[in-house]
């Protein structure tokens, strides 16, 4: 049996494997059929709403060339406004992630809190189980090298204007940080963001969106540029 | 059992021709991976020349850097391998030779695809399984087609079948159900914890049910060969086969360990890889006792080297392996370089460095004359394995320090800075083990361009140089 071909393809070849994918595959995902997956319009919370109405009034005209063209205005009547803003928000956060996993941000940057080294002091709550149950985790996003710090609980913490001059050119408000520019998020410069680069920052801010203790404005630090915003109003 | 007279002749056995080019496509592969890496690399150190294009992005080429040595690099070697090995041991050729070379072209297609898509930012969120959504099912019938060609052979095979063939059947079988399983369960079944757990699945028998049986059936095929003896003991590659196969393939979550898994699944991850370090002894002695009387051949056979440097590189990963999977070490070193260095070393220093010593080996066979330097082989081997000890070494260090610097929640850009000298000591390394292939590539050249083969010169009688 141990030297024979049916031995090893049946055994070995499909009956390790099996065994392993039923212990270490279906196991937790029988545990967690509690926890449905939910899909990405149910993940618009009102946190992530309001920065995705932020980032309208801040970059007006981009957000208007990439979420409300002329086919698809915002609509005028505030309830159907209301359901407008929630399902732009969803696209957005989808083509956010999908951004997220292609640009390979999940390389450097992981997505989960543990309950050691003094990870929760840094970064805020552990992370857990119902956290992860959703479409914009698949496949999962753990992450499996910090050259950056954790970003599960990122959102909310710095400005959109934060973020969108750190995605173009991150050294002006990290000078040591080995992040790479991402610049073609951009029409030319950080205060025009283009659709991906909208999508990319409600990505991010999105990120423990669905946690109470969101935003951490105690450790929020005041950005160190003018911000256009002030202009436009 | 055919005799020595009916037996079937190599020349009918092995498409020679295949195994140069799938060796050739293997060698193309490291480099565009090693280009890779060192665009990554300059970039932590913020040194990277490149203008900041989207498709010169170093978060896109980091993806290119594993995928093009797991999917370009390895995969390419070892097909080629299969198409001198398999033929040779079952006495019979492949199941169709017109279908080889259509998977040779078919998968370079694979590769050359799954590369442009990650340079296009198409990645999929899994790692080692980046490759776009819409290459998988080509992936996923190439692998099939695979194992139906080397399958053949093997299945033919009467009676019991040597160690090697018993690797390679179930690596056949294992290598098209993990990429199954990693590339279509996380992104379309389950989500969350449980795809966690599977991607864990996926990366793990990636390494262990594809590149490790693979690996291991090419050295029970290769040293005996060498060293002119029989493994030193039957039982003990009994053990290890069967270990292996039980062990492997239950260790995917200790790649996420203090994650939202369930705990008694991350317990039971744990103390299977700490089961299969002492299967891999079993494997080491037995390589080891083959070698017993005859340790100077490891010195004066070039390809013997290279592999007995593997073979100590696995052991010395493995035994980390069972250290590092603790909670104990995972709580300090996950995340950080640590990590990084140990892939290096299994990838590099272990499967790499194999398939380059069997490639030192076989193309002085497949070209009909002798390399065109054996003098470039040795600095080769140095500087590949030199700079592979310098980069694991520092990594692991680096990991170190990476990680006491985040227990004692020092700002983050401290973390950075401990890490610029050892990220700096990387690239000079990483720039050693890039050169060494270069040479290498540069002396396979040479070597096809003085071939007989090619200069149509009297094909002369088999040539089987004293010292390789």
């Amino acid at each position: 049996m141990f030297e024979s071909k049916s031995g090893i393809f049946l055994i070995a070849g499909i009956g390790f494997f099996g065994l392993a994918f039923l212990s270490n595959a279906v196991v937790p995902a029988m545990m967690y059929r509690h926890l449905p997956e939910k899909p990405v319009a149910d993940l618009v919370n009102p946190n992530v709403r309001y920065q995705f109405e932020d980032l309208a009034q801040r970059y007006p005209d981009e957000f208007k060339a990439a979420f409300a063209t002329e086919q698809d205005p915002v609509p005028t009547d505030p309830q159907e406004a209301a359901k407008w803003y929630s399902t732009k928000c969803a696209e957005a956060l989808s083509m956010g992630r999908k951004i997220y996993t292609g640009e390979g941000c999940w390389h450097c940057h992981s997505q989960f809190v543990r309950p050691v080294s003094n990870e929760d002091r840094r970064y805020g709550p552990v992370s857990k189980s119902w956290e992860y149950q959703n479409e914009l985790q698949r496949p999962v996003m753990f992450g499996t090298r910090r050259v950056g710090p954790d970003l599960s609980r990122e959102g909310g913490r710095r400005s959109s204007d934060w973020h969108a001059v750190h995605f173009f050119r991150p050294k002006t408000l990290s000078p040591t940080s080995p992040m790479p520019e991402y610049p073609w998020l951009f029409d030319g410069s950080p205060d025009k963001p283009n659709k991906r680069g909208l999508a990319l920052m409600i990505y991010v801010q999105w990120l423990g969106s669905w946690l109470e203790s969101y935003p951490y404005y105690e450790d929020y630090e005041p950005t160190k540029i003018e911000k256009p915003i002030a202009e436009a109003e | 059992m055919p005799t020595a007279t009916d037996s079937p002749r190599h020349e009918h056995l092995v498409i020679e021709r295949l195994v140069f080019w799938y060796f050739a496509a293997a060698l193309g592969y490291m480099l565009i991976s090693m280009v890779a890496g060192i665009i990554m690399g300059l970039q932590l150190l913020s040194w990277n020349p490149l203008p900041a294009l989207e498709h010169l992005s170093p978060g896109r080429w980091r993806m290119v850097h594993t995928n093009a040595i797991a999917y370009g690099f390895l995969a390419n070697g070892f097909l080629g391998m299969l198409h001198w090995v398999v033929p040779r041991l079952s006495l019979r050729p492949v199941l169709d030779k017109r279908l080889s070379y259509f998977i040779f072209a078919a998968w370079q297609i694979v590769v050359l695809s799954t590369a442009v898509g990650l340079i296009l930012g198409e990645a999929q969120g899994l790692e080692w399984g980046e490759t776009p959504v819409w290459i998988d099912p080509l992936a996923q019938v190439g692998l099939l087609l695979v194992a139906f060609d080397f399958g053949y052979p093997i299945i033919k095979v009467k009676g019991p079948m040597y160690v090697t063939l018993w690797y390679f059947l179930a690596a056949l079988v294992w290598t098209f159900l993990t990429y199954a399983m990693g590339n279509f369960i996380p992104q379309y079944c389950v989500s969350g914890s449980a795809a966690g757990a599977v991607g864990g699945l996926f990366i793990h028998d990636l390494v262990g049910l594809f590149v490790t049986p693979l690996g291991w059936g090419m050295m029970y095929y290769f040293v005996p060969i060498l060293l002119k003896r029989p493994m030193w003991s039957h039982g003990l590659s009994l053990v290890g086969f069967w270990g292996l196969a039980f062990f492997y393939p239950l260790q995917g979550i200790h790649h996420f360990l203090y994650t939202p898994i369930p705990m008694f699944l991350q317990y039971g991850a744990v103390l299977s890889t700490i089961a299969l370090e002492f299967v891999v002894l079993t494997v080491i002695i037995n390589f080891v006792g083959t070698l017993r009387g005859t340790g100077m051949a490891c010195l004066s056979n070039l390809p013997l080297r290279y592999f007995y440097t593997g073979i100590t590189f696995y052991f010395l990963t493995c035994l980390q392996c069972a250290l590092q999977t603790t909670m104990t070490f995972q709580a300090l070193i996950h995340f950080t370089d640590w990590v990084v260095g140990h892939a290096h070393m299994v990838m590099f220093g272990v499967f790499s460095m194999w398939q380059l010593g069997m490639m030192v080996y076989l193309v002085p066979r497949l070209l009909k004359t002798e390399w065109y330097s054996e003098k470039w082989c040795y600095w080769h081997y140095w500087a590949s394995a030199g700079g592979l000890c310098v980069m694991a070494g520092d990594l692991i260090l680096g990991g170190l320090f990476q990680g006491w610097s985040w227990a004692a929640l020092q700002p983050w850009e401290k973390s950075i800075e401990v890490s610029i000298p050892f990220w700096a000591v990387r690239i000079a390394a990483g720039a050693v083990m890039f050169w060494a292939q270069l040479l290498f590539a540069y002396n396979l050249f040479k070597t096809w361009q003085k071939s007989p083969l090619r200069t149509g010169e009297e094909t002369l009688p088999h040539v089987a140089p004293a010292t390789m």
